[in-house]
């Protein structure tokens, strides 16, 4: 139903004095219920990416497809996770997750029972009333999914939804993420700028290139999702295959420094 | 409850405080002209149903109407212009040079055109607390920042949906800090036309008092006067903390 297909994708920036091209007939093609993960330096185009296939942009050239329909604005059942979380201060835990559903005129009790499944889902059932303010950063986090879960989503857009996190409840909030698409499969496009959470979260990880991005290179990794798999030899070679492709892009430097501390220790186990 | 206990405790300490230090300056000052607190409010208490009530009654009518009418007028287009550059490249040269211009010098000019009644002060103020209002909202709604729309606007939402779960709900804090300082100059303002034109009003009251050199009943009515500001105030502390309840739990 909801695979992604980005064919000869450009976008350019109208800046100030000078244009910047953010895409350059950049070809994608994400197979339903594919779990892809999109690395590459900053600034290569990886969160306008995210932003064309949700329909809040447009491309200047080329086209974008979600399940089969030509994308022209937002879809009701892609879910959008930003790097913020985009989760709104003046609202309850509740009502966060629930907004896609008002925005969209779901009826009440279908509403309710929506939401209070998608926040027993990601622990937060009991923080119904409480407001984002009052939540760690985890918590937020999950309130985020909780939300896209409510919304039913087929297409999980994430843009570095986790980067914002400390490492013990990164790898917590990796396990949710993997765990929801096991049980959901739905189709997941997430950018990230870390080589283990794509290499945990990305049965196929792309490559992009620096700015203009284009899909410099693809890592089949077929063995993702399975238990255990973060402690294997061959998730580590996976990360040390990325890091190669990432340095042969230019893109090490503005990788964060502590992945190379976690890359070593997955060699130790 | 015991939050509540707290709230009254300070309010009974700073009412006792202010009492003796009216008190002290009456008795250091010595004049007709600043009686203690036990004759203003014996007159207070005395003149309160009988001479200060109607006026009280009508200022505050005044003062609400106002605050009201420029509110319903100035935050929706406030926050309208803020986030259309296209409506605010419009109207923001049209602001900047009316803003500064001290309402309050048409007085005359609607004591003229409106008469002596109610309608000349309810415009004078209306139009002090739409300026203020009408800046606050412009410039709250400008500062929204951008990940909120987005995300909102990711999950299908449209220019409604965005005011109504962005827009107003982020610029709610500043309006109320707005509304406070705002009723706190349309008070003052109220007294200075109720006292300039007109039979009616707590600062007719005051003036009409200070002629007769009833200075226990103009003190009365500065106590009246007082109490208006005291309780508008009061009134937005508590509307804020219903709807702006998110500003009260952030760590």
């Amino acid at each position: 139903m909801a695979g992604l297909v980005a064919e000869g994708v450009s976008l350019t920036y109208a800046g100030v004095g000078r244009d910047t091209v953010a895409l350059d007939r950049l070809d994608l093609s994400v197979a339903e219920g594919e779990p892809v993960a999109v690395i590459g330096p900053s600034g290569c185009g990886k969160s306008t990416l995210l932003l064309l296939a949700s329909g809040m942009l447009h491309p200047d050239a080329g086209s974008l497809r979600v399940g089969g329909e030509p994308v022209t604005g937002p879809r009701l059942a892609t879910a959008l996770i930003l790097q913020d979380f985009g989760l709104l201060p003046w609202k309850t835990v509740f009502h966060n997750a629930a907004l896609g559903l008002e925005v969209r005129h779901v009826p009440r009790a279908e509403r309710l029972e929506r939401v209070m499944t998608s926040l027993t889902r990601v622990g937060l059932a009991e923080f119904v009333d409480a407001y984002p303010g009052e939540l760690s950063g985890g918590m937020r986090q999950r309130l985020a999914v909780a939300r896209a879960l409510a919304l039913n989503a087929d297409l999980l857009l994430m843009d570095e939804p986790l980067s914002a996190l400390d490492a013990l409840t990164r790898e917590d909030l990796q396990d949710l993420l993997l765990e929801l698409w096991r049980q959901r499969r739905h189709t997941c496009v997430l950018v990230t700028h870390s080589i283990e959470e794509a290499v945990f979260l990305g049965r196929r990880v792309l490559v992009l290139s620096p700015r203009p991005g284009r899909v410099a290179a693809v890592v089949d990794n077929p063995r993702m999702g399975e238990p255990g798999y973060r402690a294997t030899q061959e998730f580590y070679e996976r990360c040390v295959e990325l890091r190669r492709l990432l340095a042969e892009e230019g893109a090490l430097g503005a990788l964060v420094g502590h992945e190379t501390g976690r890359v070593d220790a997955g060699e130790s186990a | 409850m015991s939050g509540w206990r707290r709230k009254a405790a300070g309010y009974a300490g700073a009412t006792a405080a202010i009492l003796v230090l009216w008190q002290l300056g009456a008795l250091a000052i010595g004049s007709r002209a600043l009686p203690g607190p036990v004759p203003a409010l014996t007159a207070f208490a005395t003149a309160f149903w009988s001479d200060l009530a109607p006026h009280l009654a009508v200022s505050t009518w005044r003062v609400v109407a106002a605050t009201a009418l420029g509110a319903v007028l100035a935050v929706p287009l406030g926050l309208v212009l803020g986030r259309s550059p296209r409506a605010d490249a419009v109207a923001a040269p049209l602001i900047f040079l009316t803003y500064p211009i001290p309402k309050v010098v048409f007085l005359p000019v609607l004591l003229v055109l409106l008469g002596l009644g109610d309608a000349s002060k309810i415009v004078l103020i209306t139009l002090i607390v739409f300026f203020q209002l009408l800046v606050t909202a412009r410039d709250a709604a400008r500062a929204i920042p951008a990940g909120s729309v987005l995300s909102v606007r990711s999950l299908g939402a449209g220019r409604f949906d965005v005011f109504h779960h962005v827009v107003v709900p982020a610029a709610l804090p500043d309006i109320f800090t707005a509304l406070r300082i705002g009723t706190g100059t349309a008070v003052a303002v109220l007294f200075l036309a109720e006292s300039i034109g007109g039979t009616t009003g707590l600062g007719y009251y005051i003036v009409d008092a200070w002629g007769r050199l009833a200075y226990d009943a103009m003190f009365a009515g500065i106590l009246g006067m007082a109490l208006l500001g005291v309780a508008i105030y009061e009134l937005l502390e508590v509307a804020e903390s219903r709807l702006c309840r998110w500003t009260r739990v952030e760590r």
